[in-house]
């Protein structure tokens, strides 16, 4: 049977089963969330109101045994950004999607009776719809725990904790990997929009499905032996990310003056040596954990962790480099035991890392928290936040708005969602991403860190502007064509640098439908996205004004290269001319 | 005897297994960072130079120091 779009209204809890257009047959992941909310998604509608929608898709080569191939992808209006979002994640949740033949999950509507929040189980050909007052006001862990046990351990979850129902911008929805712990659709506060679906969970039944069918098993094979030795020979995705993690940046981001320190005050921290990727490495080594864990079954990769305490007790899991930069040089914890207790915390309430990490940094700036004060963090996300007072409310709001409440200058975000870990003035590539991406400032969406520090993919000096906007194309369209694909954006390392890694990729497209794409096709396919998704924003209201890095950023040098953000308007624009 | 530079050196990722992370070290006038890579003993057989820096800035192995420089040498590393 061929792929379906189950469609479900909340307006009047109903569902149906719908044929995939012809012209979405191609689609999956990003390409597919990102088509459908520009076709049935009002851009001028109230993103946590009746008009909005959420769509699930799973990539194109989820459900196969393709190497790292099990990312969801999440498309709606942002609330944070009140422009398009895409948001991909890990988890058990792809395959499985792919596996029952779901193309899509489209979710529309708002619950007339909204007194309570819903539990959504999807199965082959069939979605329920049941009221769950018991796991209102639940946080994430608790919600997992009623799940494995209502179904089995395999059963795919995404959830919101409380922050999530409280309709806060600082929310996400947290999805369950394979051992049971939790990734998230983390950025541009979509488990707002799930909270304002009324929706508390949604469970993908992992019991009954049919495997995937491929066009041409030999050679979906053979290309995937291909992909797979590209994986794991790359000296990046073979070496560094299992055994460091990603936070092995801290360091080479820190020396290179790039590392976002004290609110966006410094290209380095003091703090780096004390969080950095090998510390944490030393401290799992020497308290038992573990430096690799797959946030999804195919991943040969496995960039993930366990980190423990050092009496051996569990801390956290997907300790990743974004939180312990906001955490630790961007708020400046200097102790990253506590700052994986916060991730913990922050997991099982389900708020992003960054977009909360960086409101800290602005709320010390505008005196609401003291710079490095992790126990006040952590009192404030387990008593305010999840409890919704208006210190939590505020803190919830995501950084803008608590730059705007605390009259503060400083507030490093674009299009109001906050700038991750890698400094725009310093790195000049990702900043003409930051600026320039659809999804407000996102590093994953084209990862100029990578010819700018990494020495991947070539070399462009990160302190001139020569070629960045180039640089930030190619990869911004690159991108979106991969976040098609299902896989991990890990994949663009070998991709950047083993000639032989996207092509075997787009083979293995085409052997899993019967189709002849080539690599302009694919290019094609990233350069569609981007026009889609852009369109929407300027229908939304969000012009080129709005492709622009924070102005404090021009004025202000940057140490210790004491640099400032010098590109013209102009120059930032010409990224769309393509 | 010829002029003496010093030179802090920085090691990090794999490179830091049996060695120092930061150490000031002496070294003669106009040495070139491959010189100071093969000093340290590093082991780039096994894992390549993937980063020089020279007070944050990349360089290539043939760049000379001068006294009162940071070398800091990565392996390929990489994450986001
Ligand atoms: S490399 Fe990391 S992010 Fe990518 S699939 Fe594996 S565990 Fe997940």
């Amino acid at each position: 049977m061929a792929d379906k779009i189950y469609r479900v209204n909340m307006n009047d809890l109903s569902f149906k089963i719908e044929e995939v257009p012809q012209e979405w047959m191609g689609l999956g992941g990003r390409g597919m969330t990102s088509t459908i909310v520009a076709a049935e998604v009002d851009p001028e509608c109230h993103p946590l109101g009746p008009n909005n929608k959420m769509v699930f898709a799973p990539g194109l080569l989820s459900g196969t045994i393709a190497a790292n191939s099990g990312r969801n992808s999440l498309g709606a209006k942002s609330p944070l950004t009140g422009g398009i979002k895409e948001s991909n994640v890990g988890g058990t949740s792809a395959a499985i999607f792919a596996k029952l033949g779901v193309k899509a999950l489209i979710i529309e509507g708002i619950p007339e009776d909204d007194s309570t929040f819903y539990h959504m189980h999807v199965t082959r050909e069939n979605v329920t719809i049941e009221a769950c007052p018991e796991l209102v006001g639940k946080d994430n862990f608790e919600v997992l725990d009623a799940m494995e046990e209502k179904y089995n351990k395999k059963v795919a979850v995404m959830t919101i904790g409380r922050p999530g129902e409280m309709k806060m911008l600082i929310s996400n929805i947290s999805v369950r990997d394979p051992k049971g712990k939790l990734r998230s659709h983390g950025r541009g506060g979509l488990g707002a929009v799930m909270g304002s679906k009324k929706i508390k969970v949604i469970t993908v039944d992992a019991e009954k499905y049919k495997e995937t069918e491929l066009a041409d098993p030999t050679k979906f094979k053979a290309a995937n032996k291909v992909f797979t030795k590209a994986l794991k020979e790359n000296p990046i995705s073979g070496e560094g990310l299992p055994a460091f993690g990603t936070n092995v940046l801290v360091n080479i981001i820190n020396e290179a003056g790039g590392l976002p320190s004290m609110n966006f005050r410094s290209g380095n921290s003091e703090n780096a040596e004390e969080i950095c990727g090998e510390h944490m490495a030393e401290n799992i080594e020497a308290r038992g954990g573990s430096t690799t864990h797959g946030c999804h079954a195919g991943c040969v990769i496995q960039c993930s962790q366990t980190y423990n305490d050092d009496e051996g007790n569990y801390l956290a899991s997907g300790f990743e480099y974004e939180m312990i930069w906001a955490f630790g040089a961007n708020y400046g914890i200097n102790d990253l035991d506590l700052i994986a207790k916060i991730d913990h915390l922050m997991d099982d309430l389900g708020v992003d890392a960054i977009e909360t990490g960086v409101a800290f940094g602005v709320a010390a700036e505008g005196g609401l928290v003291e710079f490095g004060d992790g126990e006040e963090a952590y009192r404030i996300l387990a008593e305010e936040v999840a409890n919704g007072t208006p210190i939590g409310r505020i803190i919830g709001s995501g950084t803008g708005n608590i730059g705007k409440l605390y009259g503060v200058v400083r507030v490093p975000v674009v299009k109001n969602q906050a700038i991750p870990a890698y400094e725009p003035r310093a790195i000049k590539g990702q900043g003409i991403t930051y600026a320039t991406t659809p999804m407000g400032a996102d590093h994953t969406a084209g990862y100029a860190v990578a010819t700018n520090i990494l020495n991947s993919g070539g070399y462009i000096d990160p302190l001139k502007k020569e070629g960045q906007v180039e640089l930030a194309r190619n990869l911004q369209i690159a991108s979106a064509a991969v976040d098609s694909t299902g896989m991990c954006i890990f994949v663009a390392f070998p991709a950047l640098d083993d000639p032989a890694c996207l092509p075997a990729l787009i083979d293995m497209i085409n052997a899993r439908f019967g189709i002849n794409l080539t690599g302009d096709d694919v290019t094609n396919l990233g350069k569609t996205i981007l026009k889609t998704e852009h369109e929407f924003n300027l229908k939304a209201g969000l012009g080129s004004a709005d492709d622009r890095i924070p102005e404090f950023m021009k004025y202000e040098p940057l140490p210790p290269h004491n640099v400032v953000w010098d590109f013209t308007n102009e120059e930032i624009d010409a990224f769309w001319d393509f | 005897m010829p002029e003496m530079i010093d030179v802090t050196v920085k090691l990090f990722a794999q490179y830091r297994k049996d060695n120092f992370k930061v150490e000031v070290r002496s070294y003669v006038q106009n040495t070139i960072a491959r010189d100071i890579i093969a000093d340290t003993g590093i082991p780039i057989e096994r894992f390549p130079i993937g980063v020089l820096m020279v007070n944050g800035r990349h360089v290539d192995e043939n760049h000379a120091l001068n006294h009162g420089d940071t070398l800091s040498m990565f392996p390929k590393v990489g994450g986001g």
